[in-house]
């Protein structure tokens, strides 16, 4: 399936209809809505240059390095999205080190030992290595796990500073940081999980999910397309989690110190 | 017993003092004056520079919770973390004897807190840090909200541990129960600029 520019912008036409309810109605949003359009066929458009010269080049070197700017980018994200912020770039380095060694390690394993052995007719784990496997499929981790890691510090520093006095009553009873947050680290693992166990409940009932639609539009056979998208279901879900639980702890080590003191002057704002 | 060394505690000036083996040192002060947070930093539960010692050993020769294991703060008000009292208790059978002697009895451990009054929840919250017998009380007005007759059941607990060889430190507004139970005074001074740079270490008094 290869799309021109002229159906490209037949689907603009759409939000077009938009900007003109919204100047028709004088709701504000026309400047808005056509600049994250120009935004995102911009965005779009770079990345899909980008992939192809990553993908026709097949260096590992491109590879990683476009791997790489794809966990800082990540990363950066980790940082911004607590109200209070965490002072400094700390919950950016919690961010890169959680993303670099989760991302790593789950995109080596689905691509290498999960699809690996499918995608090849040889021995598979070499050969399957390919840009067009990897960074695809780190996307997706990165985007599911950065949702998880993200959650996981915004409600762990929302119920800090709520259940304070009780984090502290243990403590002066002599609990370390680990006891004093374990019910607070339960709650928080809880609703960091609960978008990763919903999108597995719901997932083909209500949408497809992204990846499979892509596949059938493709002309992929939907069976098949259904058990690349579990695969790739499992592989985030166990990275989104893997991450959730890496910055949870992370996260109780930042908001406290070595003498097991609860430190909320990290957090600013 | 307790050494505080040089503790620079806020904007005071820096501390020094001890408290013996089954002695009580009151801190006295107006709203403000850093009695709490005096008591919070020998906790070791804030960042404070300055040392202190327990039986010799400085506090940073262990870990943080197990100084706390052995120098308790008792808070003006307790937080809790469970919706009955009982699981609060590391020491559950070694509590009942304490909580009968301040009024209380196991009822109390299961009933939720809520429904407990604010005098019952108060002795609660000291027989839960007194439960497992740490050798140094830092009491932050342990009675602020007991009557006259739970306020005596507090106060002969805390001769009780006293005649037991525990150093108390505490912080209280009713001079009468200072005047009954501690054997020296810390007078904190108002924490405003003016007064503290007008009136510096000399207005700490430790009639010893």
């Amino acid at each position: 399936m290869s799309l021109t520019a002229i159906d490209i912008g037949l689907a603009a036409l759409l939000l077009v209809i938009n900007a003109g309810l919204s100047l028709a109605f004088r709701l504000g949003l026309a400047k808005d809505l056509i600049f994250s359009a120009i935004r995102m066929v911009a965005q779009l458009s770079l990345v899909g240059f980008v992939l192809r010269y990553v993908f026709q080049s097949g260096s590992l070197w491109l590879t990683s390095g476009t791997a790489l700017v794809m966990i800082l980018v990540a990363a950066f994200e980790v940082g911004q999205r607590q109200t209070p912020r965490f002072r400094g770039f700390v919950a950016e380095g919690l961010g890169l080190v959680t993303l670099l060694v989760v991302g790593t390690i789950s995109t080596l394993y689905a691509v290498g030992v999960v699809i690996g052995p499918s995608v090849t007719s040889g021995p598979g784990l070499l050969t399957s290595f390919e840009p067009r496997h990897v960074l695809p499929i780190l996307g997706m981790i990165l985007g599911n796990t950065l949702t998880a890691v993200c959650l996981s510090l915004a409600t762990l520093v929302d119920l800090t500073k709520r259940e304070r006095g009780a984090i502290e009553a243990q403590l002066a009873l002599g609990a370390t940081r680990h006891q004093a947050f374990q019910r607070l680290t339960q709650s928080v693992l809880r609703t960091a999980m609960m978008p990763i166990i919903n999108a597995m409940a719901v997932t083909g009932l209500v949408t497809l999910p992204g990846m499979m639609t892509g596949q059938i539009l493709a002309g992929a056979d939907p069976t098949d397309a259904a058990k690349a998208q579990m695969m790739i279901m499992f592989v985030i879900s166990g990275a989104a989690g893997l991450g959730a639980f890496a910055a949870v702890l992370g996260g109780v080590r930042l908001l406290t110190d070595k003498r097991h003191r609860l430190r909320l002057d990290v957090l600013v704002g | 017993m307790l050494k505080i060394d040089q503790l620079q505690v806020r904007q005071l000036p820096p501390l020094t003092f001890e408290v013996d083996a089954g002695a009580c040192l009151a801190i006295e002060g107006p709203s403000g004056s850093g009695k709490t947070v005096l008591l919070r930093a020998i906790a070791d539960l804030d960042a404070t520079e300055g040392q202190v010692f327990l039986d010799g050993v400085e506090r940073q020769a262990m870990t943080g919770a197990e100084w706390r294991k052995q120098v308790r703060f008792v808070a003006a008000e307790a937080r809790w973390w469970e919706p009955t009292a009982r699981p609060h208790f590391a020491d559950v059978a070694g509590a009942y004897r304490l909580l009968v002697g301040l009024g209380l009895d196991s009822s109390h451990l299961d009933r939720p807190l809520d429904v407990l009054s604010t005098g019952e929840r108060q002795r609660l919250a000291f027989a839960r840090a007194l439960c497992d017998n740490p050798p140094v009380l830092l009491l932050d007005e342990p009675t602020s909200a007991l009557d006259a007759a739970a306020c005596a059941l507090v106060e002969r607990e805390i001769l009780a541990r006293l005649d037991a060889g525990v150093a108390v430190l505490i912080v209280s507004h009713d001079s009468e129960q200072i005047e009954r139970l501690s054997d020296a005074r810390l007078q904190l001074g108002p924490l405003s600029p003016q007064a503290s740079a007008r009136a510096p270490a000399s207005q700490l008094v430790v009639d010893a």
